[in-house]
């Protein structure tokens, strides 16, 4: 079980970083998890090319909630290119049956590599991933909205 | 009666080996070494405590026989063809309707074979719509709905008595109400004045798969009767747990679910009065339910077949026969008396662990071994990881019931629910564990 539940884990989904509301956002997304009813809320705004503010709302168990707080710390303030790569690896990771990924990967993963026992479970992984997926939608909106660099890549949840 | 093998009920499909004869059976009921998938190891090596029986109960050994039997020696498709493997099939497929309208009390013209209780719950409230719609002669006008008419269903029910009745007054603009839930989870039976005049069907659990507590029916059935509405009956989390018998109930319509009661997935009923069913348009049409076909248009036979379109599982059929066989020959009474106890101990210790909050009756009167509860901090989906953790499957989420866990103000829940083949061991592992699931998120 301390495989899985990480103190990383269970710390942040305690502390909560980055939950709250954006007073402007340029893009939003909200997502259920049909299972469990889980759900959240990203929001994100953007400036030029950068990943300027984000933050989240919703309710879930601790997988997604530290996954949230985990996702708030390591994309605010990034460059929307390397938040956008971060979720791709976090996601390959998540689906990579709890195995780590090359150690290139698992570095710029840094604490997000805490979740890797989830992807042994294959009811869980919905969950690390719900806000990332919000933040793939969330994005998506912003860059058409601030007529920015076209779409975010499409890629498997 | 209580020690009766179970295959000796049964002609067919063999008679029983010595191995199936069930031992005396003494006070608590021990017949999990009859569930083979009870004696597996799950994450590395830790014995299976199984207590999702709510979502689906487990399978003896004589079931799985059965089927199994069924397929090698007389696999068939029913009610065609004259060769005598598919005369075979269709006695085992019958054999088995009577066997199961007697252990739910009814005559065998009133089963209707269904795929589960969801599916038998919408060829209800589509029959009531194609009556709506002008279909099913005269005999269907009784069925009409309109937007004068009134749907009353509970707050209690799983959403498979729920969203078709929904879709029902979508669909004919009746009006849906509903009977409120009280803050123990019962259904409310001062607020019963929801069912009026203009209330022309009632729809309620017979059982609650969150709350555990078992519903007063005759009390409903009254006031539904009292002012002509027809009764439905969601009999899925009883028929396994209690003595069920529609007749002296006095129900008009009844779904239950094979796989809730020892049988196979792919199989359920309805159970209809005689006359009622006679009246009801088809749901599902296709072959296997018509008279005479011609381009333009058909003739329908009577029930059940009228609602058995296409072909039909008649494995499953023959499982579930054994599943009731089983069930029967142990003795319904002995069932409950047996979850009653576990019951017992379930409530006593639920509420020995720290913060943990009930949601359903605290007494265990008129209730089932089903408990919901909440951890207050800690979601359900962690709790039932750290349960797993230890061999321990529970249900987590709102078990296909969202409005009463909204009743709660919660979203979800954990849910343990045992069954006929559960022990005191398995309800004491089940509650050791969740003191460490408490100790594990403080
Ligand atoms: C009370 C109740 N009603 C209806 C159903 C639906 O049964 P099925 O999914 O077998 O159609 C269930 C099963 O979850 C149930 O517990």
């Amino acid at each position: 079980m301390e495989q899985l539940y990480q103190q990383v884990i269970l710390d942040h989904s305690k502390t909560r970083s980055g939950e709250g509301q954006l007073p402007a956002p340029n893009g939003q997304s909200f997502q259920v998890n049909p299972t469990c009813g889980d759900e959240c809320t990203v929001q994100v705004s953007l400036d030029g090319t950068r990943l300027s503010g984000l933050a989240w709302s919703g309710r879930g168990c601790s997988i997604s909630q530290a996954s949230l707080s985990l996702m708030h710390e390591m994309v605010e303030g990034e460059e929307l290119a390397e938040a956008e790569q971060l979720g791709e690896t976090f996601r390959e990771l998540i689906h990579n049956r709890g195995q780590d990924l090359v150690p290139e990967k698992m570095e710029l993963l840094e604490d997000l590599t805490a979740f890797t026992g989830v992807g042994r479970y294959s009811a869980r992984v919905k969950c690390a991933l719900l806000g990332w997926m919000a933040l793939r939608e969330a994005l998506a909106q912003a860059r058409l909205s601030t007529g920015g660099s076209g779409q975010a890549p499409h890629t498997q949840a | 009666m209580s020690s009766k093998p179970t295959a000796t009920i049964a002609s067919w499909p063999r008679p029983p080996r010595e191995s199936e004869v069930q031992p005396v059976l003494t006070d608590l009921l021990d017949l999990a070494s009859d569930f083979p998938i009870l004696s597996r190891k799950v994450r590395d090596g830790k014995p299976l405590v199984y207590l999702d029986t709510g979502a689906t109960s487990q399978k003896p050994r004589q079931v799985l026989d059965a089927e199994r039997e069924f397929n090698e020696l007389h696999n068939a498709a029913v009610h065609r063809g004259a060769h005598q493997i598919a005369e075979e099939a269709t006695e085992a497929f019958e054999a088995a309707r009577s066997a199961v309208a007697r252990f739910v009390g009814a005559d065998v013209g009133e089963i209707v074979w269904t795929k589960n209780a969801t599916e038998a719950l919408n060829l209800i409230a589509n029959g009531f719509l194609n009556a709506s719609l002008g279909r099913g002669g005269s005999s269907a006008s009784r069925y009409k709905l309109g937007p004068e008419d009134e749907i009353v269903v509970t707050e209690l029910e799983h959403h498979a008595n729920l969203v078709p009745w929904q879709e029902l007054a979508a669909k004919t603009g009746a009006r849906l109400r509903w009977i409120p839930v009280t803050g123990e989870g019962r259904l409310d039976l001062q607020q019963l004045e929801v069912i009026n005049e203009r209330t022309r069907v009632v729809a309620f659990t017979h059982a609650s798969n969150v709350t555990g507590a078992i519903t007063d029916v005759a009390t409903i059935l009254d006031r539904a009767q009292s002012v002509g509405a027809y009764t439905v009956l969601d009999a899925c989390q009883s028929a396994a747990h209690l003595p069920v018998d529609f007749h002296q109930l006095g129900i008009d319509f009844a779904v239950f679910s094979g796989h809730k009661m020892l049988g196979p997935t792919g199989v359920g009923a309805l159970y209809g009065r005689r006359e009622l069913l006679e009246a009801l348009p088809p749901f599902l049409t296709g072959g296997s339910m018509v008279e005479v076909v011609t381009m333009e248009e058909t003739t329908f036979m009577p029930p059940p077949q009228r609602f058995e379109a296409g072909t039909q599982m008649v494995a499953q059929t023959v499982g579930m026969r054994a599943a009731v066989d089983y069930l029967g020959a142990v003795g319904m009474g002995r069932v409950a008396a047996h979850e009653d106890h576990l019951a017992g101990i379930l409530l006593e210790g639920l509420t020995q662990v720290p913060g943990v909050r009930l949601l359903g009756p605290t007494s265990s009167e008129q209730r089932l071994a089903v408990f919901a509860f909440d951890v207050p901090g800690v979601h359900p989906h962690d709790v039932g990881q750290v349960l797993d953790d230890q061999g321990i499957a529970v249900r987590v989420g709102h078990h296909c019931a969202q409005p009463v866990h909204r009743s709660f103000g919660v979203h979800a829940s954990t849910r343990a629910s045992a069954g006929v083949y559960t022990t005191t061991a398995d309800v004491e592992a089940f509650i050791d564990g969740l003191h460490k699931v408490v100790k594990f998120f403080a």
